[in-house]
């Protein structure tokens, strides 16, 4: 499998300045937002704190919790599947449409169902699917993955969308205003969830005491999709349980303001049981989850509940897009979990990072975001994933840094070297640091003369 | 062996060293008054707060709130309307209707949410084919936080309930907020307590 080159792929978004411009400002304005929330509540940390625990709590006692979710929701009446992959699970799903016969699928936004790459291989066998979230709706008209796990067309401007419409759902081409254009979506999906076969959600949380699958949209696509057909299939990945109703309270009150900035999402649906003379199945998925959750360094990672607030912070995500990372899941917690699926295809995606740690801080159930990134870096390093240059440059640099007077000589050198080199010796393939950006100008002397010539004899006297 | 088996199998040899169940300490929601509260946070997030007059007829108020013939389907007992979801056997047999009323359970001060559960809807599809939606809220059943919310226990024994925070809304093109996405393009609630004596409606 070919191997992402995350800084070539985000070349073409890069070009699109207005493009870059307006991401780059919206998910800042996210992070704000979120901001302003956590510091308006004293018990933030404590939230945070708990959350991280009961996830702890849950994923290392965690079959005996997924034990609990199926009794209960198999009392309830709900019908329960399992899927050790990808291929499994939607294997699964095609055979309850299709053994109901059900050509028609509404379904809300689901991570989970992207990374198992679903609406392809159901599509193919003649199930029609649509996408009912706004912003995975584009995103499918469009034919593209979503770039964002909360606000899937993020990358997308009015314009593009206007595009995407005019081609596929028959709007004015030269109306871009998004009241226009969301209105649009409504009357076109609304006949398509009338006549509906089969409704589909994924979870936010799952819950073992009572069996109840809790999905928290704005849009209320996901309780339509519900209520209107006979079949409801819910997809689960497996570490999504969390254990009693009472969790419940602290992850309802962080996920919101850590995505978005509000205090909650408008809608919080919980979901126990299937309406008299219908069907519910809940499908459980592993996808490379238990091997993960035994992975010494990174199984900390199964506790994200996907609010995207690390990639909302993130410089490198919100100047390159998500759909440069090449993978359902991008920004921080896609570079520590992506490699987990692949390390060969996904090995370039860890060092598309800082190491600057604002991940870290907002995550809501404190997962070491940047620390797993450097731990990737490690174990890609060892194994010779490392592209050529990067390798070289390491070796270089390697060599300069552990002698002080080879550091000495290269940090005077670079010093006058950025002031005297003509263009094209500093802007090539060989410096990552010259593209897109311009090298700032040098300081006029190195820190090493600046302290000989002000606090070297003082300290000579003081030896 | 089956899927089940091999993941479950392969869960347990792979979970981590078992970490204590933490305990959830009690979080006071702020002080002050939790209907003024709640009113602030349901117009933060997009709802409408319409306040009944003292004394007047809690029927012909709703109604007059969506005037020029609109389509009604109550599942309140205080409110009529033109629809008897007594005998609805179809969700889908609600994509006419103009305003959909419920009485919520309770209201939650924090967020400024509802709470409403199959019963109260008698109608699921009620609550999200409906154009726009009126719910009914006695002051005296206001929670103060999502912690007091998730403490009602019985409630989450629904076969299906949902906590409602102002309408529908997205974002999702150039973060322009926009109300009724999918579902209900306005929520209206109207701070009224349960009438005991309230039949339920046709």
């Amino acid at each position: 499998m070919k191997r992402i080159d995350h800084a070539e792929a985000s070349s073409g978004f890069i070009k699109a300045a207005d493009h870059l411009e307006f991401h780059d400002k919206r998910l800042w304005d996210l992070r704000k937002k979120r901001d302003r929330e956590a510091e308006s509540m004293p018990e933030w940390q404590d939230l945070r704190e708990l959350a991280s625990a009961i996830k702890e709590h849950t994923l290392s006692h965690l079959a005996d919790y997924l034990l609990e979710f199926e009794r209960n929701a198999i009392a309830n009446g709900a019908q329960v599947h399992w899927a050790t992959d990808a291929a499994d699970h939607n294997q699964v799903v095609y055979d309850i449409l299709k053994s109901r016969g059900a050509r028609t699928l509404v379904k809300a936004k689901s991570m989970l169902t992207d990374e198992c790459e679903m609406r392809p291989f159901l599509e193919k066998r003649g199930i029609e699917v649509m996408e009912t979230d706004l912003g995975e709706r584009i995103q499918q008209l469009d034919d593209e993955p979503p770039s964002h796990i909360v606000v899937p067309a993020v990358h997308k401007l009015r314009g593009d969308v206007a595009r995407v419409f005019a081609d596929t759902i028959g709007t004015d081409p030269a109306k871009d205003d998004p009241h226009y254009l969301a209105e649009s979506q409504r009357q076109h999906t609304r006949p398509v969830f009338l006549r509906a076969d089969a409704g589909m959600t994924g979870a936010n949380f799952a819950v073992a005491e009572t069996g109840s699958v809790v999905v928290c949209t704005n849009e209320g696509n996901a309780d339509l999709s519900v209520h209107l057909p006979d079949l409801y299939i819910a997809c689960i990945g497996i570490e999504k349980i969390v254990p009693r109703i009472e969790h419940l309270g602290v992850f309802v009150r962080l996920l919101s303001r850590s995505a978005l900035g509000s205090p909650i999402t408008q809608l919080t649906s919980h979901f126990r049981a299937p309406r008299e003379g219908t069907e519910m199945h809940i499908v459980l998925v592993d996808n490379g989850r238990s091997e993960r959750l035994g992975m010494a360094d990174f199984w900390y990672s199964l506790k994200c509940i996907r609010c995207g607030a690390c990639m909302n912070t993130c410089p490198v995500y919100r100047r390159s897009g998500g759909l440069s990372y090449g993978a359902t899941y991008s920004g921080p917690i896609g570079v520590i979990i992506d490699p987990t699926f692949n390390l060969r295809k996904y090995s370039a995606l860890p060092f598309a990072s800082t190491l600057n740690g604002s991940c870290t801080h907002v995550c809501p159930v404190k997962i070491n975001i940047h620390e797993q990134i450097y731990k990737w870096r490690e174990i890609i390093a060892a194994r010779h994933q490392l592209p050529f240059v990067k390798q070289e440059a390491m070796q270089v640099a390697g060599k300069v840094l552990s002698n002080p007077k080879l550091y000495r000589i290269a940090v005077e050198a670079a010093g006058s070297g950025i002031e005297r080199l003509p263009r094209f010796m500093m802007y090539n393939r060989l410096n990552a640091w010259g593209r897109q950006r311009e090298v700032p100008s040098a300081p006029t002397a190195t820190f090493r003369q600046w302290y000989i010539a002000n606090r070297g004899k003082k300290d000579e006297k003081g030896k | 062996m089956s899927a089940r088996d091999d993941i479950l199998d392969r869960v347990r040899r792979n979970q981590p060293a078992a970490c204590a169940m933490p305990v959830i300490p009690p979080f006071p929601a702020p002080r002050g008054s939790l209907p003024e509260r709640f009113k602030a946070a349901v117009k933060r997030m997009g709802g409408k707060v319409a306040e009944p007059p003292p004394g007047a007829v809690l029927q012909d108020f709703v109604r007059a709130l969506f005037p020029g013939g609109a389509i009604f389907a109550s599942a309140a007992p205080e409110v009529a309307g033109d629809r008897d979801l007594g005998v609805v056997r179809n969700p889908r047999d609600l994509a006419d209707v103009d305003v959909g009323v419920v009485r919520a359970v309770f209201g939650v001060a924090e967020t400024g949410s509802v709470w409403l559960t199959c019963r109260e809807f008698r109608v699921d599809s009620l609550g999200f084919l409906s154009q726009h939606l009126v719910v009914l809220l006695d002051p005296a059943r206001i929670v103060g936080n999502m912690h007091d919310a998730y403490g009602e226990r019985a409630q989450f024994d629904a076969r299906y309930g949902v906590f409602m925070t102002g309408p529908s809304a997205t974002a999702d093109i150039e973060g322009v907020l926009i109300h009724g996405a999918q579902g209900v393009r306005s929520l209206t609630v109207v701070p009224a307590p349960a009438d005991i004596n309230a039949t339920t409606s046709a």
